[in-house]
């Protein structure tokens, strides 16, 4: 697509030759995820996350269609057919929910890795902003589609999550509480609630298939990233997709979906909560309500907001958590410095670990029942997150002296970052060399 | 543009800082006084069964077991909703006894009389899910001092600890006068229980409406033998919960070892394809020759050796 030694689509067999004059689909996947799309050769295995994401995606949507099939979408029927029909009845019908459910979370877990990839290695940089941006789409279309998927079995977490969640919307002067009526189809979430919820949970990944392809299709553009953050030169840079990281991505997932297996077959229940077990009691409010563990650090936002200055304390906090996701959306705009990889950035760096420190401080958090102690903890943690992000990080990329990059992506293969990032005007072997040596 | 998302970050920051200043100080003012649920609630007792670990069978003798403590103790307050009598092959009955199990069960399953459509009861089949002990909530609270018995199919995976918890909790009941926690302190007079609740440190608020289900040894006679002590009775039914929250763990144990390692063959596999396919990539851009750092390493060594400088 994007380099013209891309090699194009020559279909072999005769019937591939037919079909490519007719729909040229072989020909779309060839340079997409085939041998015709050339990808830097220096990638490392951070870069592995984005195929994960997609093979965690399918997982979601091919066990879920099956759950689909046996799930009662009523209050008096959701609890019993999940944890009875299909936990005890359907065929392998224990395999298909657990799979799903530990499925959103490990798609949570590779999506994050994925997400700090793009925040170390500035994926978000020129000229790949939509790249990012439809990126941060997806992910807020996974949020809502964890969200209502978790109300689905009307245990106790999920009643009491829609509750709080929905309640977000109440905080909103005027027509908060009207539009919090409307979207629940009444006054607390019911049957028109969950009706309504499973079916945007049924929708909703497909809208996040789209947007994966457009994710993929703007990336393709200029090409994917690189560790180095320096630009494709020519053929040498770069690698055919597949067979190199067919291969690098075919291992690691099988790695990765192995740390899966374990956690869903041996741990299902490690990674939610007990009193979902519990059906759902619009009388009886757990001890602490929590969402799921991939929300922690926003619900940490939004319960550190303990004062109402000017606006109410809620609708800070709720305003704050939208926020602290919506200001990704100028990264790109936020950090101007001109060199993408944060490995010859070196007080960006460590900010960016501190960062990382301070949101899984905001998880721990928001995932504790709140003391003292935890709710000044949080508030540090979360007044840090906006600092950063949008203090810190416009004065680093104003002021910062860059360390040198190295020439191209083949040198640094050859000679290793290290000696790459060895200060200006050292005198380093020319390519020339490098070519005819061989 | 990058001004006002800087002005707006600060004002976010601003509030949250003076959030937690003025959350310090109400603290150091005047902290909260420790609530007498949270000094004095216990973990669960360790609770070792044979269904604990990656690699947990089912104890069908201790599900048996565990099963007659439910049936002769706790079926006369707690339903068992999600769990029916043919999943009792599970325990290792056969279908003339599962049949027998049902038949004989104490509680009807409602159902209408065929002549005249009046509500009626009929016996229980090996089909149907066991039959809950009260008609509904009404008259579960009209019968235990407005206290509603919970439905026990998923106990085990609906509290903190599980198996460990129902164990501790059935054997953790205490006299809340003359108890002292570890440290040798008594409970402060307000967290003792009111009328009609019983002191049990496990339990979360202390004080839980269920009274002492197993009280003597003996309560139970067990068909295997076994000596029903309440510790043991206990155990036993912490185990059979086990199974009617989870009756797939045997399958699932068995299923994910088989997953795991054909998942780790596939990892090891792909990964030798991979050394095998990128050796040649590296090769390609490989200094060789004179020009090798390794062979240049070498080429130093052997200088050094010789005493030749440079």
């Amino acid at each position: 697509m994007s380099f013209s030694w891309a090699k194009p689509y020559e279909p072999k067999h005769p019937v591939m030759k037919w079909l490519d004059e007719r729909l040229p689909l072989p020909r779309l996947a060839y340079g997409a995820v085939g041998g015709g799309y050339p990808v830097p050769r220096n990638l490392n295995y951070f870069w592995n996350f984005g195929v994960l994401a997609g093979i965690f995606l399918t997982i979601q949507i091919v066990t879920g269609i099956v759950l689909a099939m046996h799930y009662f979408a009523t209050t008096d029927g959701a609890f019993n057919s999940v944890n009875g029909l299909i936990m005890r009845d359907v065929n392998a019908g224990w395999l298909l929910r657990y799979a799903h459910m530990n499925g959103a979370s490990f798609f949570f877990i590779v999506t994050y890795i994925h997400i700090f990839r793009g925040l170390y290695y500035g994926s978000y940089k020129a000229p790949r902003e939509l790249v990012w941006m439809l990126g941060l789409v997806i992910y807020l279309l996974m949020m809502a589609t964890a969200f209502m998927g978790y109300v689905l079995p009307w245990g106790q977490m999920s009643y009491w999550g829609a509750q709080v969640i929905t309640g977000f919307f109440s905080a909103f002067p005027l027509i908060g509480e009207p539009l919090r009526v409307w979207l629940l189809g009444g006054y607390a979430p019911d049957e028109a609630a969950l009706t309504r919820f499973f079916s945007l949970h049924y929708l909703l990944p497909f809208v996040i298939a789209g947007v994966v392809i457009l994710h993929i299709w703007a990336l393709h553009i200029p090409g994917s990233g690189n560790p180095t953050g320096v630009d494709v030169k020519d053929e040498r840079d770069t690698l055919p997709f597949h067979p190199f990281y067919t291969a690098k991505d075919g291992w690691f997932a099988a790695t990765v979906l192995l740390v899966y297996a374990l956690v869903t077959y041996f741990a299902p229940d490690y990674l939610g909560h007990p009193d979902n077990y519990i059906p759902a009691n619009p009388l009886a409010t757990p001890a602490h309500i929590v969402p799921e563990w991939y929300f922690w650090p926003f619900y940490a936002i939004l319960r550190s907001f303990t004062i109402d200055f000017i606006l109410p304390a809620k609708l800070w906090g709720v305003l704050a958590m939208f926020g602290s996701i919506l200001l990704l959306f100028f990264l790109p705009w936020l950090d101007k410095s001109p060199v993408r990889s944060g490995s010859y950035r070196p007080v960006f760096k460590r900010f960016f670990w501190l960062l990382v420190i301070d949101v899984l401080i905001l998880g721990y958090v928001g995932g504790a029942p709140l003391n003292w102690w935890r709710t000044a903890l949080g508030q540090f943690a979360s007044a840090y997150f906006f600092v950063h992000f949008l203090v810190i990080l416009p004065l680093v990329s104003a002021f910062e002296t860059p360390d040198p990059l190295p020439s191209s992506i083949t040198d640094s293969v050859l000679h290793g970052e290290e000696a790459e990032a060895a200060p200006a005007g050292q005198t380093r072997p020319r390519r020339g060399a490098t070519a005819t040596a061989g | 543009m990058r001004f006002i998302l800087g002005f707006i970050g600060s004002v976010f920051a601003a509030i949250l800082l003076f959030s937690m200043i003025s959350n310090l100080a109400t603290y150091a003012k005047n902290p909260p006084a420790p609530l007498a649920a949270e000094e004095f609630h216990r973990e669960p007792k360790a609770l070792h069964l044979k269904s604990d670990g990656p690699f947990g069978k089912f104890d069908k003798a201790q599900l048996q077991r565990g099963f007659q403590v439910y049936s002769e103790v706790c079926s006369a307050c707690h339903s068992l909703k999600l769990v029916s009598f043919r999943d009792l092959k599970g325990l290792g009955y056969n279908d003339a006894e599962i049949k027998k199990i049902a038949s004989d069960w104490k509680t009807q399953v409602p159902s209408i009389n065929p002549d005249t459509g009046e509500p009626a009861g009929r016996k229980a089949l090996p089909s149907d899910n066991f039959p809950a002990p009260f008609a509904n909530e009404v008259a579960a609270r009209a019968a235990n001092n407005n206290a509603l018995p919970p439905d026990l199919s998923l106990m085990t995976k609906a509290r903190e600890g599980g198996p460990a918890y129902v164990y501790s909790l059935l054997t953790g009941y205490r006299n809340a006068d003359t108890y002292r926690d570890e440290h040798g302190k008594p409970l402060p007079a307000d967290a003792k229980p009111p009328q009609g609740l019983h002191f049990n440190p496990y339990f979360a608020n202390l004080n839980v409406a269920m009274p002492p289900p197993l009280t003597t040894n003996g309560q139970v006679t067990f068909a295997d033998g076994t000596n029903p002590t309440v510790d043991q009775m206990a155990r036993d039914v912490a185990a059979f919960l086990v199974w009617t929250a989870e009756p797939n763990l045997e399958n699932r144990h068995a299923a994910g070892l088989a997953v795991a390692i054909f998942l780790l063959v596939a990892s090891i596999l792909g990964y030798l394809a991979y050394r095998q396919i990128w050796h040649d990539a590296k090769r390609a851009v490989r200094i060789t020759g004179a020009l090798d750092p390794k062979n240049q390493a070498k080429a130093k060594r052997a200088k050094a050796k010789q005493g030749v400088v440079g």
